[in-house]
């Protein structure tokens, strides 16, 4: 009774709820599988339970099953965000609204993002409807140079959207890391070495003293995975001179796992990056030496460290709280900059998903996650949007607060009531 | 913009120098033995002329025009620094350079009305913030081109993007931010080498929540000191209106009676230009409600703004907004970094569009002037989505004429018809795609930039030396 009651009142005021997961086949698809099966020009995808459960050209679709005629659109994973700040903060300018730093806190490592996760925010549903269905979400650092723990969620908006609350570790090793450690790079490597110590001597060091170097005792304990290699280490860093010093903490600590994030510099270390096997995600539009740690910033960064076979993925960062959705935007510049169209579509798919050990997603593929977008165009051309998006199988509401706004006054003719009226 | 603009950033101003000699090219009604005091209304000129060019023959083009027609397959000739014609079967020059732009988009270049450039420059450093007067709400005194530093390598990223001309704004701190500048994106050793011929002045105003929360809140005192409230917005700009009229009537009567002039005041010479009609008024207004109140405050004060900016809720009362004749210059997505913005939709511009009002695509940002192109791409996109029909060449409205308009230049440049300035941006291929990028921008007819062609592009000050100058970015 109580459930029908819902039911009624979520029909009668007109909300959508996430929908479950069905059975379902795309068919005429030109299916951009991020696999061995390359750009299938025209074949089908079958969804069961959440699952791919077949993909190409002349499976066979059960007469029981849903279809829907893709119609030669493109279809393809969905798109993973790599590096933003949605859904922990509704309103920049508004504190109360804003979960995305503690600058008054004196908690490091043990800092979860995922504690100020809101599936309800705004942002949520409009980067779903741009085809984003991952997102990688990270504190914005304030107080110390270990952020503390990021999250990786899917933009259903549903209540339990979190893929991984504890993807990674965040770390600066740049400009910023230094103002916070004391006001100088020595300053931040000495810290980051305390911390290191600090977590790999846990507890025992703590068993005599309140504190350890750098870390207090919960710091150190959450600090002590990514110091074994338990959990990736997501390291902001920009100058190629900063770089380097992080990989030769890699060679030091081989058994950590590390991946750079800005990496401005990237592309004038890219043999060593490379060569160290350590992953980057960049903002590919960057290219103003707005920092003196980013002179050489180019939009070309991702194009040559793609060719030097460094894993690179992609993420918009200069607005990074409600425009995730441009993730899409700036892979499409990084085509037009140089990088081939389907590194460009790996770079928003398996790139990610290896980096941030997502192994059911970035690609369509039988035995993984359905997360699948339906395109009205080329999904890195900017005047393309998704027709339809599915999460774990399944669809999507397309509808925002943003549509919802467009669609009252896109008609301003006078009429009998306020558009107030109009919902 | 960044954050840091949202609210941080707005300054400045400044009005007239001052010359207070007899001026020889003003004789003012004055009794016959008296020196008139005059104000030198240009007293930083612009020292800026078209570099030298041969005539161009761009070959084949398919052409938008900037004011709503497209051609597919023409010339298009330039000469003396200016479009001679376009079309097919031209007459061409014999010493003419012969381009071929088959399978390519020629677009007047695309005009910027709201930049920071060279106020807030790269590298974004403690000396280099000069775009926010912030020491009072009202500093109709101070005026952008004193923050300029022409060699912020974001003007060269720019013109690599298409960006021929560009209006620099103080930010929008103050109720009364300053003077903005109009530029030509030509690199220069003076702000005066780049200041566009002939452009009138602008004035920089700011609505709700920046004048609020820097004046009232500001250096986390409170109470910090006047406005607290958009009352007291209002109430700022009203008083000062108030006391520019008194100042202007002074003035008034002793050019048509003589007498002792009125006491010099900056800021006030600023706000008398605007009423005088001869300075447009430029003002930071998100919220669709408070256009509607500064459209009637202009009304109490006799003058008119030329464009709003952000203006992320102008598709609420687009058809006010038409029927007053300010523009709307926007973000195509921009939204959410504050409550004034939670209101954001991506059909913004296409629904100011449709309503018949002025729209603009404008950037804020440097890195936003560097793709214009495509924000337009995305507005025109998701407008159509949403059953508007605009075609490109209405669309391409937004980035040349409208802003031109919007900034009294369209005289001189903004489309592509014969006798214009030849701002002229040669395309890769459609301007509305992701993949495009430009291959070749002139200003005044003279080509500064070719993107096959290092030597053709700029290397400002501050990169020379640095690690990846000349590179390509």
């Amino acid at each position: 009774m109580i459930k029908r009651l819902l039911l009624a009142s979520v029909l009668a005021f007109g909300l959508t709820l996430p929908m479950s997961a069905q059975d379902f086949a795309i068919q005429n698809a030109k299916i951009w599988t991020g696999t061995d099966q390359g750009l299938i020009e025209s074949g089908s995808v079958l969804v069961r339970d959440g699952e791919i459960v077949a993909v190409g050209d002349g499976i066979e679709i059960p007469a029981s099953v849903e279809t829907v005629d893709a119609n030669g659109r493109w279809v393809t994973p969905g798109m993973i965000s790599s590096f933003s700040r949605t859904g922990i903060v509704e309103v920049n300018a508004e504190d109360s609204t804003d979960d995305r730093a503690a600058p008054n806190s004196t908690a490091s490592a043990s800092l979860m993002v995922s504690d100020g996760f809101n599936p309800d925010a705004n942002s949520i549903d409009a980067t779903r409807i741009e085809g984003v269905t991952r997102i990688v979400v990270a504190l914005s650092l304030s107080a110390h140079i270990i952020g503390g723990q990021g999250f990786v969620a899917d933009t259903s908006g549903a209540p339990h959207s979190l893929t991984d609350p504890k993807a990674f570790m965040f770390i600066d090793m740049g400009e910023a890391g230094a103002a916070m450690a004391g006001g100088s790079r020595p300053a931040l490597w000495a810290k980051l070495r305390s911390a290191i110590e600090d977590a790999r001597t846990f507890p025992a060091r703590y068993a005599t003293h309140d504190a350890g170097d750098a870390l207090k005792r919960p710091d150190a304990r959450a600090f002590g995975p990514a110091v074994r290699g338990q959990q990736l280490i997501l390291v902001r860093v920009s100058r190629a001179s900063d770089i380097l010093k992080v990989l030769a903490l890699k060679e030091d600590m081989p058994q950590m796992r590390i991946a750079l994030v800005g990496a401005e510099d990237g592309w004038r270390v890219a043999q060593e990056l490379a060569r160290a096997n350590i992953p980057v995600i960049v903002d590919p539009y960057t290219n103003l030496p707005e920092r003196f740690e980013a002179m050489a910033a180019t939009q070309e960064n991702a194009k040559r460290l793609i060719e030097a076979g460094v894993p690179t993925a992609f993420a918009y960062m200069s607005r990074d709280t409600h425009q995730a959705r441009l993730t899409l935007q700036v892979a499409g510049n990084a085509v037009g900059n140089g990088v081939a169209h389907d590194d460009a579509m790996h770079a928003l798919t398996t790139v990610p998903a290896s980096i941030f050990g997502l192994d059911s997603l970035g690609v369509i593929a039988s035995g993984k996650t359905a997360d699948l977008v339906l395109w009205d165009g080329d999904p890195l051309e900017v005047m393309s949007a998704p027709d339809a998006v599915w999460i774990d199988g399944a669809a999507q509401s397309m509808t925002s607060r943003q549509t919802e706004l467009r669609d009252r006054y896109i008609d301003l003719e006078p009429a009998d009531l306020p558009v107030a009226y109009r919902h | 913009m960044p954050i840091k603009l949202t609210w941080t950033k707005s300054a400045a101003v400044a009005v007239a120098a001052i010359a207070m000699s007899a001026c020889e090219t003003v004789p003012p009604q004055v009794s016959a033995n008296a020196e008139t005091v005059t104000i030198d209304q240009d007293p930083y000129p612009s020292t800026y002329a078209p570099y030298p060019s041969k005539p161009v023959v761009l070959r084949g083009a398919t052409v938008l025009d900037g004011v709503g027609g497209r051609l597919d397959q023409v010339d298009v000739l330039l000469s003396g620094g200016k479009i001679v014609a376009f079309g097919t079967e031209l007459e061409t020059p014999k010493d003419a350079q012969i381009i071929d732009a088959t399978g390519r988009w020629v677009t007047p270049g695309i005009i910027d009305n709201h930049s920071h450039l060279g106020v807030y420059p790269s590298p974004s450093v403690s000396a280099h913030q000069d775009g926010n007067e912030i020491s009072a709400p009202v500093t109709a005194e101070v005026w952008a081109e004193h923050g300029v530093w022409p060699h912020d390598p974001g003007f060269s990223r720019a013109m690599a993007a298409g960006v021929t001309s560009l209006q620099i704004l103080p930010g929008s701190a103050n109720l009364f931010g300053g003077r903005g500048v109009i530029l030509k994106n030509v690199p220069a050793r003076t702000v005066q080498g780049m200041k566009f011929p002939g452009a009138p002045y602008t004035l920089k105003m700011a609505c709700g929540e920046n004048p609020k929360r820097v004046y009232g809140y500001g250096g986390g005192a409170y109470p910090g000191g006047a406005p607290y409230s958009r009352m007291g917005n209002i109430a700022g700009y009203r008083t000062a209106w108030a006391k520019a009229v008194e100042y202007k009537r002074g003035w008034d009567k002793y050019h048509d009676e003589g007498g002792d002039p009125p006491d010099r005041d900056l800021e006030l010479d600023t706000l008398m230009g605007v009423i005088n009609g001869e300075i447009l008024v430029h003002m930071h207004c998100y919220r669709a409600d408070e256009m509607a109140q500064i459209m009637d405050m202009s009304k109490e004060f006799g003058y008119r703004v030329t464009s709003f900016h952000h203006a992320v809720e102008s598709y609420k009362i687009a058809d006010l907004l038409a029927d007053y004749g300010a523009c709307s210059a926007m973000w195509a997505d921009w939204w959410g970094f504050k409550m004034e913005a939670y209101d954001g939709i991506r059909e913004n511009i296409a629904m100011v569009h449709r309503a018949g009002a002025c729209a603009i695509v404008h950037s804020d940002s440097d890195i936003g002037i560097q793709r214009l192109n495509q924000e337009a791409a995305k507005a025109l996109a998701d407008g159509n989505k949403a059953g508007l029909d605009i075609s490109r060449a209405d669309a391409w409205q937004w980035l040349s004429a409208n802003p031109a308009k919007s900034l009294g230049i369209f005289d001189q440049t903004g489309s592509i018809e014969a006798g214009k300035d030849a701002d002229i941006v040669v395309w890769s291929g459609d301007p509305f795609s992701t993949y495009t990028k430009a291959d070749l921008v002139f200003v005044d007819g003279a080509m500064l930039y070719d993107r096959n062609n290092p030597d053709l592009q700029a290397v400002m000050d501050f990169e020379l030396g640095q690690p990846g100058a000349r590179d390509t970015k």
